[in-house]
């Protein structure tokens, strides 16, 4: 199958589409080429780094063709920033709106003792009914590194705990996100991923 | 529950793992992609390739190796060794390495961490510091110093403060490498790996010593370690991550198992 993966120049592409590529996706890269959004089969908007980069989807025209595309009903999966992008906004730069895919907003993780950025593996309380987090056992680690989340709410896919608990992937419908990296999560986010390739409309399986 | 992580570390010297002591003396101990493919299959958290004379031999970093060991890495894979600019960094970086390590570069100019984050983001972004005790200063942890061009050189920097910069200028995580310790399988040096973890907000790495579990039970304790680099453990069969990690959760150490 076709994954069409958005570049937004905010980091660095190349395990995603390693991991699409292992699991016999053919992943193509556009960094503004509508054309590709408006005839994609699956989308998937990565990113790692700050949140004020996604304001170069809003530059190229990307956003309004990707949120067409999310109507047309194509799978879409954000990773990371491209999770938080799904949300209103981010305390990360507050003058820099995202998709409001979701009506929340993502802030930086309370003030405690413990280190931020939230680095390293952690397990993810899976909600019943996920179908991109299907198969994921309790006890399953993926890898997280991020200093800004989204609040657990009705849409949250997975609850993952460092500080507060807040949401480690968001699925509603065709539109998902996670928060760790599953390019980088060994065979749990290999499966994880190989769910997203799968996932097609209610009444299309 | 956020877990310790154990990283393989693999030397590089001429596109072959190495082992030597304090940095001297290597031994050959196989082939890096091979080596990075069966650490990830074992349990490790992490792989860690540091081309070791590649800053004092002025060469790029192994691109190839890097290409080559990433292929079927599925775990976070950080490269370090001969990082000079942002450039530099891209190229690691499109080679597959998630993160990049600098060290010398990094303290010739500061800025690069700066350069580095701005691009690929502060998770990208881990400072080296090789670090020594000063047995003749008043407090031989706070003012231990900085080490450059694989511990040959003193940088005239103190570690904590240089911890410090690196966080402020917007690095993601320190690699601590004890020079005192590295490759003498006598444990990590726990007291400056704290000095160093309380100074900063950013996930600290313990390097240098690991010679049994209870050293690692010890960094991650007393230690305050987020993250524990091993090599020698490893290497010859002494162990792997999967067993070090199981001994590891009898001891109470939160750890990724099973994996």
């Amino acid at each position: 199958m076709r994954v069409t993966v958005i570049d937004y120049k905010a980091g660095n592409l190349t395990s995603v589409l390693k991991a699409l590529r292992q699991l016999g996706a053919e992943a193509e890269v556009t960094d503004g080429d509508l054309a590709r959004v408006e005839t994609a089969e699956r989308l998937v908007l990565p990113g790692v780094g700050h949140f004020a980069a996604t304001e170069r989807l809003d530059a190229t025209g990307l956003t309004p063709a990707i949120r067409a595309a999310i109507a047309r009903g194509v799978p879409f999966l954000g990773i990371c920033v491209g999770m938080q992008w799904l949300y209103a906004g981010s305390s990360e730069a507050p003058n820099q709106p995202g998709l409001a895919h979701f009506s929340e907003s993502c802030a930086h993780f309370a003030a405690s003792a413990e280190k931020v950025p939230h680095v390293g593996w952690n397990s993810l309380e899976v909600r019943p009914g996920s179908r991109l987090l299907a198969g994921v056992e309790p006890g399953e680690f993926v890898y997280f590194t991020h200093s800004y989340k989204a609040p657990v709410t009705a849409d949250t896919a997975a609850v993952t705990y460092y500080i507060e608990p807040f949401a480690a992937a968001v699925e509603s419908g065709n539109v998902m996100g996670v928060q760790f990296h599953p390019e980088k999560s060994g065979t749990t986010g290999l499966k994880i991923l190989s769910n997203f390739l799968a996932w097609k409309a209610r009444g299309a399986e | 529950m956020i877990t310790k992580r154990i990283i393989a570390c693999l030397d590089v010297h001429d596109g072959r793992v190495v082992k030597g002591v304090q940095f001297v003396d290597l031994i050959d101990a196989g082939d890096p992609a091979t080596q990075a493919a069966r650490h990830a299959r074992e349990g490790a958290d992490e792989i860690v390739l540091l081309d070791i004379t590649a800053t004092h031999e002025g060469r790029q970093t192994l691109l190839d190796t890097v290409r080559r060991t990433a292929r079927e890495l599925f775990v976070p894979f950080c490269v370090g060794g001969g990082i000079r600019s942002a450039d530099d960094a891209a190229q690691v970086f499109d080679a597959g390495a998630d993160k990049v390590s600098v060290n010398s570069a990094a303290l010739k100019d500061p800025m690069l961490i700066d350069a580095i984050g701005r691009s690929f983001g502060a998770q990208a972004v881990v400072v080296a510091i090789d670090a020594r005790r000063d047995p003749d200063a008043a407090d031989p942890v706070r003012d231990a110093q900085v080490f450059v061009q694989g511990g040959r050189k003193p940088a005239g920097r103190r570690v904590v403060e240089w911890a410090r910069e690196a966080e402020d200028r917007g690095a993601g995580e320190i690699l601590l490498t004890s020079m005192n310790s590295d490759g003498m399988r006598t444990g990590f040096d726990c007291e400056l790996t704290a000095a160093v973890s309380e100074s900063v907000g950013i996930p600290v790495i313990a390097s240098g010593g690991a010679g049994t579990v209870e050293h690692f039970v010890d960094v991650f304790g007393r230690g305050k370690a987020d993250a524990a680099l091993a090599a020698s453990i490893f290497h010859f069969g002494v162990s792997s991550a999967r067993s070090l990690k199981e001994e590891l959760a009898r001891a109470g150490v939160s750890v990724r198992l099973p994996c």
